[in-house]
């Protein structure tokens, strides 16, 4: 069993006061809150070790190349991904996800097909779209039905030789539902399509294997996983890698430069055009070896209770609904109380000391297929407490007691 | 009565109150009072940019008066447009783009005076004083 109490006492923030109300932070999915060990580790690389890396010769350089390479070797193990430059730095999620549909404008051409999901993020959904408006492919969507689950017997129709890629979230951010990826990567695989899995609402809650998974690529964020703001991954099976284009030209990303033609440097340089966010990456690595002191078990352990905890609270509230009612979910909750607005609950609540999320979470298609304009969306991490919980559910009652 | 009377009067009013509760309620209280735009004036063009509720907003010109009607499908969002409709609605389109707006602080709800603030306050006043001008240009 975790002890709360000392967990939260690695987080700082967990003390501050919201209008005068101790604060309870339930907008996790959207970010996490970070420990002090990567509060002070941000510091430490500045006080200690800030150069550019992979140029020069000097030691501050070369330490920061080091810690540079072995944050990289920290992501590799936590995703055991078979080798390290099979593991890129990014600026977050979206920039990995835009690198890979960027890459295969150069595969794709009119009549292919790229199959999304309807549980999609818009940074999902989006740069497929303009991946389809430049080569003529079209999108094909995965429907899902009222539980919020995606329904795996139209997945299966979808499937064709036409499809060269597959893209679909660990997670959804806006329901919490865990999807079966790895059911989705062997269908896709089957058909010779590849697979990019968006982690980022999963690498929060659990550790993925990307081999054991067979994903072709796997993009995630640092700063939902206690890591800094800015920061982010791509994985890439090497094969793929090696396939792709280059996304951006810079530094750092060539191997020789004429005016008459560049060559480009081996993965993962390839992809790392540019000084990149240096204290990031290193401090990802701090971010990562924390979650897994805490245990990725502790954790799940911790979150399902909250979730069943949170679930049962707030279901007794009456006129709450809760969208994605599947058993297979993260310690997501997305309400709406009946005749009123989501927008009003989540500033009122916000008086209270709470944090929400309110509104559509950049997944209107998702909103669009309820017929409702937002969600109050409440997203719970293993260092909060029923007693949060507590003053969650009181908060909502308030609310919906000034708003009816 | 002048805007910064009406502004004055809407000051009045909020300084009874001691706590963030009481003025939003009294704020829903506002927004019950609304003068509502008409069914068929909810259409895209008169949909306020920027809001994560939805806020319709019309003026219309009446003598040489602007006259504004409103409504959202958020209560707290309608008490805030209702507000700005008491202080700018029958008022000439130079005195609304001349207006202040420190009421607004005065009154507790700067926070939501920031342009990225989800209910779009900055949008609403903008969409007033816009209308206003287009009034003051075709005079």
């Amino acid at each position: 069993m975790l002890d709360i109490q000392k967990i939260r006492a690695d987080f700082p923030i967990l003390n501050e006061k919201v209008n005068g109300k101790p604060l309870v932070y339930f907008d996790n999915g959207a970010t996490s809150q970070k420990p002090q060990v990567v509060i002070d580790a941000i510091a430490k690389y500045y006080q200690e070790i800030n150069a550019n890396i992979h140029r020069g010769v000097h030691t501050l350089s070369q330490l920061a190349t080091d810690a540079y390479e072995i944050a990289r070797g920290k992501v590799q193990n936590h995703i055991n991904a078979k080798h390290a430059y099979e593991v890129l730095f990014t600026s977050g999620t979206t920039f990995g996800i835009n690198l890979v549909a960027n890459g295969f404008a150069s595969f794709l051409k009119p009549g292919d097909e790229v199959v999304v999901s309807s549980l999609e993020h818009h940074s999902n959904i989006v740069p497929w779209q303009m991946l389809c408006e430049k080569t003529g492919a079209t999108l094909k969507v995965i429907p899902m039905d009222e539980n919020g689950e995606l329904i795996m017997s139209e997945y299966d129709k979808l499937l064709s030789e036409k499809t060269k890629i597959v893209t679909v979230n660990h997670i959804s951010n806006a329901l919490g539902i865990i999807n079966p990826v790895k059911y989705m990567i062997d269908k896709a695989h089957e058909v010779g399509a590849a697979v990019l899995i968006d982690g980022a609402q999963a690498v929060p809650h659990l550790k993925p294997d990307v081999q054991e998974l067979d994903c072709d690529f796997y993009a995630f964020s640092g700063h939902k996983m206690c890591g800094p703001t800015g920061t982010g991954i791509l994985y890439g099976k090497e094969a793929w890698l090696n396939k792709l284009p280059p996304y951006q030209g810079g530094g750092e990303m060539i191997k020789e430069v004429t005016f008459e033609k560049t060559t480009y440097a081996e993965l993962p340089h390839k992809f790392e055009a540019g000084t990149p966010h240096i204290a990031g990456g290193i401090v990802l690595g701090t971010a990562i070896d924390y979650m897994n002191e805490v245990g990725f078990e502790n954790i799940q352990k911790q979150e399902l209770e909250l979730l069943n905890y949170a679930t049962e609270q707030l279901s007794a509230i009456e006129g709450l609904r809760i969208y994605g009612n599947s058993k297979n979910k993260t310690s997501v909750i997305s309400f709406n109380i009946e005749g009123i607005h989501p927008y009003d609950i989540g500033t009122i609540i916000d008086k209270l000391g709470i944090a929400v999320r309110t509104g559509h979470h950049c997944a209107q298609p998702i909103m669009n297929f309820f017929e409702i304009p937002g969600t109050i969306r409440a997203s719970f991490s293993f260092y909060n407490t029923k007693e949060e919980i507590d003053a969650l559910v009181e908060a909502v009652k308030k609310a919906q007691l000034m708003l009816s | 009565m002048k805007i910064k009377d009406i502004q004055e009067e809407i000051v009045d009013e909020f300084s009874m109150f001691d706590d963030w509760m009481q003025r939003y309620e009294y704020i829903i209280e506002l927004g019950k009072n609304l003068p509502l735009i008409k069914e068929e004036a909810k259409v895209e063009e008169n949909l306020i940019k920027g809001c994560q509720s939805k806020v319709w907003l019309q003026g219309e010109k009446n003598d040489d008066k602007v006259v504004f009607t409103a409504d959202s499908d958020a209560i707290l969002t309608k008490g805030i447009i209702a507000i700005l409709i008491r202080v700018f609605s029958n008022q000439t389109p130079k005195d609304i783009i001349d207006a202040n707006m420190d009421f607004i602080d005065e009154i507790g709800l700067k926070e939501h005076l920031s342009p990225t603030r989800a209910n779009g306050l900055v949008s609403m006043i903008k969409n007033i004083k816009m209308y206003a001008l287009a009034f003051e240009a075709k005079n």
